[in-house]
C-alpha cells in the first residue's frame, strides 16, 4: 500500500506527460514512415520502411521550408535588436535618471502593456498599406520594434543597480551610454536572456501578424509557410506535412532542450517577474 | 510625444526652482535616451488607438473613394450582426472550457510536481514542451491526430469498442476539441507559474499546521497552500483568459471559420483584412479590446503594485 | 597635486525644506578637513556638491581656485571613495584601479571591448598598469589583483577603492563615511592607515563622517554641521576645548559632556541648585542656562556637589563613575566623572565632587556659548 502512495503520483504524471507528448511522438514517428504506413495507427517506434529522407525532401522542396526558417531568423532577430536597442537606454533613464514626464512615461508604458497588438493591427496595417510597405520584411517586424513589456522588465532590474557604482563611473569619466550598456545592463544579464528567449519564441510563433502584412511566400515566417504548405498537400501526404512540422518546431525546441532554464524563466516572466 | 512635453512644461512651471545648466545637460540627455522609445510608443499605440477609435465612427473602406462619419452604428450593426454574436458566442465556450481545465489542471500538475526531488526537472521539461512549440505546425499535428479514420486517437476509441468521434466536422464539437488543444498548450506555463508560487511558500507553514493539528495533506492544503496561493491563482486565471479570448491558430488551422466554428479574434481578422470593412472591424476591435482591458485590469494592478512599491 | 576647495554661499532646496543654508568653507590645500555631524545634517549632501554629483541651488564651488560649479564631474579631477566602495562588479582588481586612468588617458575607441586592445599604445598601457602596481603596493593589495571585488573581504574592498582613488594624483580625495561599513577593530586600524596615507600624499582630504572619534583623531579641523549649517569650523583640540554651541559640545568627544541645568542670577553668578558655582556670566545673560563639564575635569574631593553613584565603568585605564547629582531626587541629573584606578567608589555611595570653574563651558538658552569667568571663589 505504502508503495502504490509513493508510486501514484509518478503514475499520474506519466499518464498526463504521455498526453501531453504524443503529439510530437506521432509527428517525428509520421514524419519518418512511408506514406503507406499511414493507415498504421500503432505507436511501435521502428517504421517497416524508413522513409525519413524521402518525406524532409518533400517538405523541403514543396514549399521553400528552409527560406521559412531564414525568413523567421531574420524576423525574430531584427525584432530582438532594435527592441533591446530602444528598451534598454529606455529603461535606464526611467530607472536611474531624472526628466520630466518621467511619471507619465512610466504609466503610458504600464497601461500599453494592456494592449495586445491584435487590437493596434488594423491601423498599423492601414498606415502600412498607405505607406506601399507590405509584403516587407519591414513591415513584419515594425509594430514590435518598442517593447514596453521590455522596458517594463528592464527598469525593474535597472533600479536595484546600485547608484553608488555610477556615480563613481560618472566621477571617472563614463559618458551617460557607457554606464548604461556597459555596467547596468551588465548586471542585468539574466533579465537580458530571459527577455531574448520570450522574444525570440513569442515571434517565432507568431501567426496572426505575418497573415496579415505577407501575402509573397518567399517571406513568410515558419507558422504562415506551415499554413500554406498544409494547404498545397491538403492531407494528401501526411509523412511530408509532418516532416514540415517537425522542421517548424525542431528550432524552439532543440534550444528548450538545451536551455531549459531560461526557456521558463523567460517565457513565464511575464507571471512571475 | 506632445503630451509628454506639455506635462514637462507644466512641471517645470510649477516651481520656482530655475535648473542649473549640468542638471538641464543632463535632463536632456535623459529625454535622449527615452525619445526613441517615446516616438515608438506614440507610432505603435497611441496614435493607432486614436485612429482605431476615428475608424469605428465611419464606414471606411481600405482602398473605397468615399468615407461617411456614421456615429455608432457600426457598433450597433455588430450586434445585430449573427456572425460576430456567434464568434463572441463561440469564443466564451472556449474561455469556459479552458480557464477551469487549465488553472484547476495545472495546479494539480504542480502539487504533484512540486513534490518530487530528482525528477522534477523531466515533468517540467515534459509538460511545457507545447508552450515552446509552434501552435501552427502542433495544430496540423492534432488536425491528423484526430483525423475520423487514420488518426490513432480514433482508433483507440474504437478499440475501446464506441463510435468514432468526429471531432472536426460535428460543428457542436468544433470548439471543444479547439478548447482541448487550448488546454494542452497552455498547461505547462500555468503549472510553472504555480510552481513558482508554491516554492514561495515558506516551508515553516506546514510545520505550525502540522503542529496545530492539520495531520491530513488535504487539511494542509486547504490551510497554508490554497490562500497563500491566492495572488498567482489569480494571475493564472487572468492570463488563461486574456490568451483564451485571443485565440486564433487553432481556428486558422483546423477550421478556417467553417460550420460557424469563428472565434473573435478570427472574425475580426476577417472583417479587417480580409474583407477589408475597415470601419466595421475597428468597431469589432473596440469590443475584442474593451474585453482584453477588463480582463487585464487585474494584471495592472499586480504590475503597478511592483512598480511602486 | 594638492589644491584647495573653497565653497560660497552654498544652498540647497527652498525655504524649511533646505537641506543646506548659505555654507561658506574653505579647505586649505594639503589639509585633511572633516565634516561631522548626525545624519540628515547635510554632510553627505555638501560634498557630493563638491564631487559634482548634485548641483547646488546657490552658490559656487572653485578647486585650486577655478570654479567647477558648472562641470562634469569627471572633469573636477576628485576621487571619491563611496561607503559601500561602488567597485566594479564585472572587473578584476586591476581593472578597477586601472579604470580612471583608462578613461582619461585612452581615446574611446581604445576603450571599447575586442576592439580596443588594438588601438590602445602600448607604451600608455604599461604606464597604466605600472601606476596600478604602485598603488597596489601602497595599499599592500598587491596580492589580490586577479580577484574580483566579490570575492574580497569588506577591508579588502575597502583598500581596492582607496587604491583606485589615488592612483591618479587628483586635486583632491572626497570620502564619504569610508569606514562605516568595517568591523570595530579594523576601523581603527584603517583610521591609522589613513592618517599616514594623508601624511605622505600630502594631499586634500575632505572626509565625511557621523563618527566623532574618526573626525578627532584624523583631522586637521572639523567642520561641525547641524541642520544644514556649520556651527563651528576648527581643529580638533578647537572643538573640544572651546565648543561654539551646545550642539559642538554635545556632539564631541567620548563620554558625553556633562550637562546640568543652571540660573545665571541677574548679578552674573551662575548658581546650580541654589549653590554659587564660583563662576560668573559675562553680560546680561539673567536666567536659565545649561552648563557643560568633561567628565576628565571632574574629581572627587572632601566637599563639593554630592552625588549618588549608579554605576561605574572600567575602560582599562579609564574608569567612569555615573551618578545622580543628589539636589534634586525628582529630577536626577546624570554626570560622569573619570577617576584613577585605586579610588573605590560602590554603588549608591554617596560621594561630593568638584571642577575647577575655568573648566566649565556655559551655554544661553539659544544654545550659543557664554564667555564666562571664574569669580575668586572655588566651586561649591
Amino acid at each position: 500500500m505504502a508503495r502504490v502512495r509513493q508510486f501514484l503520483p509518478h503514475l499520474v504524471l506519466g499518464a498526463g506527460a504521455f498526453i501531453v507528448l504524443l503529439p510530437f511522438y506521432w509527428m517525428f514517428l509520421t514524419s519518418i514512415r512511408s506514406p503507406a504506413e499511414i493507415f498504421d495507427v500503432s505507436l511501435w517506434p521502428i517504421p517497416k520502411q524508413f522513409d525519413m529522407a524521402v518525406n524532409y525532401e518533400r517538405a523541403a522542396s514543396q514549399v521553400p521550408m528552409m527560406r521559412f526558417m531564414l525568413n523567421g531568423l531574420i524576423v525574430c532577430l531584427g525584432i530582438l535588436i532594435v527592441q533591446v536597442a530602444t528598451a534598454v537606454p529606455a529603461a535606464y533613464a526611467l530607472a536611474k535618471l531624472n526628466f520630466p514626464g518621467r511619471k507619465l512615461l512610466l504609466t503610458l508604458v504600464i497601461a500599453a502593456l494592456c494592449v495586445p497588438i491584435q487590437a493596434l493591427a488594423l491601423p498599423l496595417f492601414v498606415g502600412l498599406a498607405k505607406l506601399d510597405l507590405l509584403n516587407t520584411y519591414f513591415a513584419m517586424m515594425a509594430p514590435f520594434f518598442l517593447s514596453v513589456f521590455a522596458i517594463f522588465l528592464f527598469h525593474q532590474s535597472f533600479r536595484s543597480y546600485p547608484d553608488e557604482i555610477i556615480e563613481a563611473a560618472r566621477m571617472d569619466g563614463f559618458s551617460e551610454m557607457e554606464i548604461c550598456w556597459g555596467l547596468v545592463l551588465r548586471g542585468s544579464l539574466p533579465s537580458l536572456a530571459a527577455f531574448s528567449v520570450f522574444s525570440v519564441v513569442a515571434h517565432w510563433n507568431d501567426l496572426y501578424w505575418p497573415m496579415i502584412v505577407v501575402t509573397d511566400i518567399n517571406l513568410a515566417p515558419p507558422p504562415l509557410g506551415m499554413l500554406f504548405f498544409s494547404d498545397v498537400e491538403s492531407g494528401a501526404n501526411y509523412g511530408a506535412l509532418m516532416a514540415g512540422a517537425a522542421l517548424i518546431t525542431a528550432p524552439m525546441i532543440v534550444c528548450f532542450l538545451l536551455a531549459r532554464r531560461h526557456f521558463i524563466a523567460g517565457i513565464t516572466m511575464t507571471g512571475v517577474k | 510625444m506632445t503630451l509628454i512635453l506639455e506635462a514637462s512644461s507644466a512641471a517645470a512651471g510649477r516651481g520656482t526652482r530655475v535648473r542649473s545648466k549640468g542638471e538641464r545637460r543632463m535632463m536632456w540627455k535623459a529625454l535622449l535616451f527615452v525619445a526613441p522609445a517615446v516616438l515608438l510608443l506614440a507610432a505603435i499605440y497611441i496614435i493607432p488607438v486614436v485612429v482605431l477609435a476615428g475608424f469605428s465612427l465611419t464606414d471606411y473602406q481600405l482602398g473605397a473613394l468615399s468615407t461617411r462619419f456614421i456615429a455608432l452604428e457600426n457598433f450597433a450593426k455588430a450586434f445585430d450582426d449573427p456572425v460576430f454574436l456567434r464568434s463572441l458566442k463561440n469564443t466564451v465556450i472556449y474561455a469556459v472550457i479552458v480557464i477551469p481545465l487549465g488553472v484547476f489542471l495545472a495546479l494539480g500538475l504542480a502539487l504533484l510536481v512540486h513534490g518530487r526531488k530528482r525528477s522534477r526537472a523531466f515533468w517540467e521539461a515534459a509538460y511545457f514542451l507545447p508552450v515552446t512549440a509552434t501552435l501552427v505546425a502542433m495544430a496540423t499535428v492534432w488536425q491528423f491526430l484526430l483525423h475520423p479514420s487514420i488518426g490513432p486517437v480514433n482508433a483507440a476509441i474504437k478499440w475501446l469498442g464506441f463510435e468514432p468521434v468526429a471531432f472536426l466536422s460535428n460543428p457542436t464539437l468544433l470548439i471543444p476539441t479547439m478548447a482541448m488543444i487550448g488546454v494542452w498548450q497552455i498547461l505547462g506555463f500555468n503549472m510553472v507559474l504555480f510552481l513558482a508560487g508554491l516554492t514561495a511558500i515558506p516551508k515553516d507553514l506546514y510545520e505550525a499546521a502540522r503542529l496545530d493539528g492539520a495531520r491530513h495533506p488535504f487539511d494542509r492544503f486547504v490551510t497554508v497552500t490554497w490562500p497563500m496561493l491566492g495572488p498567482t491563482t489569480l494571475f493564472v486565471v487572468v492570463t488563461t483568459s486574456i490568451s483564451a479570448f485571443k485565440v486564433f491558430e487553432t481556428v486558422a488551422v483546423l477550421t478556417k471559420g467553417r460550420f460557424g466554428s469563428e472565434t473573435l479574434l478570427f472574425d475580426l481578422y476577417l472583417e479587417g483584412f480580409e474583407y477589408s470593412n475597415t470601419g466595421y472591424a475597428a468597431a469589432l476591435t473596440l469590443i475584442f479590446l474593451v474585453i482584453i482591458l477588463v480582463l487585464s485590469i487585474g494584471q495592472t494592478l499586480h504590475l503597478d503594485r511592483k512598480v511602486h512599491y | 597635486m594638492q589644491k584647495s576647495v573653497e565653497l560660497t554661499g552654498i544652498g540647497k532646496g527652498f525655504g524649511a525644506d533646505d537641506v543646506l543654508k548659505n555654507i561658506d568653507l574653505s579647505v586649505k590645500p594639503g589639509e585633511f578637513l572633516s565634516l561631522v555631524g548626525m545624519s540628515g545634517c547635510g554632510k553627505s549632501t555638501l560634498l557630493r556638491i563638491i564631487a559634482g554629483l548634485e548641483r547646488p541651488d546657490r552658490g559656487s564651488v572653485a578647486i585650486g581656485g577655478a570654479d567647477v560649479t558648472e562641470l562634469d564631474p569627471s572633469a573636477r579631477n576628485l576621487a571619491m571613495v563611496f561607503q559601500s566602495y561602488a567597485l566594479y562588479p564585472h572587473m578584476s582588481v586591476r581593472q578597477n584601479i586601472a579604470t580612471p586612468l583608462r578613461m582619461r588617458r585612452l581615446s574611446l575607441a581604445s576603450r571599447l571591448p575586442l576592439i580596443g586592445a588594438l588601438a590602445a599604445s602600448a607604451e600608455v598601457l604599461r604606464e597604466i598598469n605600472k601606476s596600478v602596481e604602485q598603488a597596489a603596493e601602497t595599499l599592500h593589495i598587491s596580492h589580490l589583483l586577479d580577484r574580483k571585488p566579490a570575492q574580497l573581504s569588506g577591508g579588502q574592498r575597502q583598500r581596492v577603492a582607496l587604491a583606485r582613488a589615488l592612483v591618479r594624483s587628483p586635486a583632491a580625495f572626497l570620502m564619504d563615511e569610508p569606514l562605516s561599513n568595517l568591523d570595530a577593530k579594523l576601523r581603527a586600524h584603517m583610521r591609522n592607515e589613513l592618517a599616514a596615507l594623508h601624511r605622505r600624499l600630502g594631499a586634500t582630504f575632505i572626509y565625511v563622517t557621523h563618527d566623532q572619534t574618526e573626525a578627532m583623531t584624523m583631522s586637521d579641523r572639523i567642520a561641525l554641521m547641524s541642520e544644514g549649517r556649520i556651527e563651528q569650523l576648527g581643529t580638533p583640540s578647537e572643538l573640544y576645548e572651546h565648543p561654539a554651541t551646545l550642539t559642538v559640545a554635545r556632539f564631541i568627544g567620548t563620554p558625553s559632556i556633562n550637562l546640568v541645568p543652571v540660573e545665571v542670577l541677574p548679578n552674573g553668578s551662575v548658581s546650580l541648585f541654589g549653590q554659587a558655582l564660583g563662576l560668573a556670566a559675562a553680560g546680561h545673560n539673567a536666567g536659565p542656562a545649561t552648563l557643560g563639564v568633561r567628565a576628565e575635569d571632574v574629581s572627587i574631593t572632601p566637599e563639593g556637589l554630592p552625588l549618588r553613584v549608579q554605576r561605574t565603568e572600567t575602560h582599562g585605564a579609564d574608569r567612569f563613575v555615573h551618578g545622580h547629582l543628589q539636589a534634586d531626587e525628582a529630577l536626577p541629573v546624570t554626570f560622569r566623572l573619570s577617576i584613577g584606578a585605586p579610588v573605590a567608589v560602590n554603588s549608591d555611595d554617596v560621594i561630593y565632587v568638584s571642577f575647577p570653574p575655568e573648566r566649565a563651558h556655559l551655554f544661553g538658552r539659544d544654545g550659543s556659548r557664554l564667555a564666562a569667568f571664574p569669580t575668586d571663589r572655588v566651586a561649591a
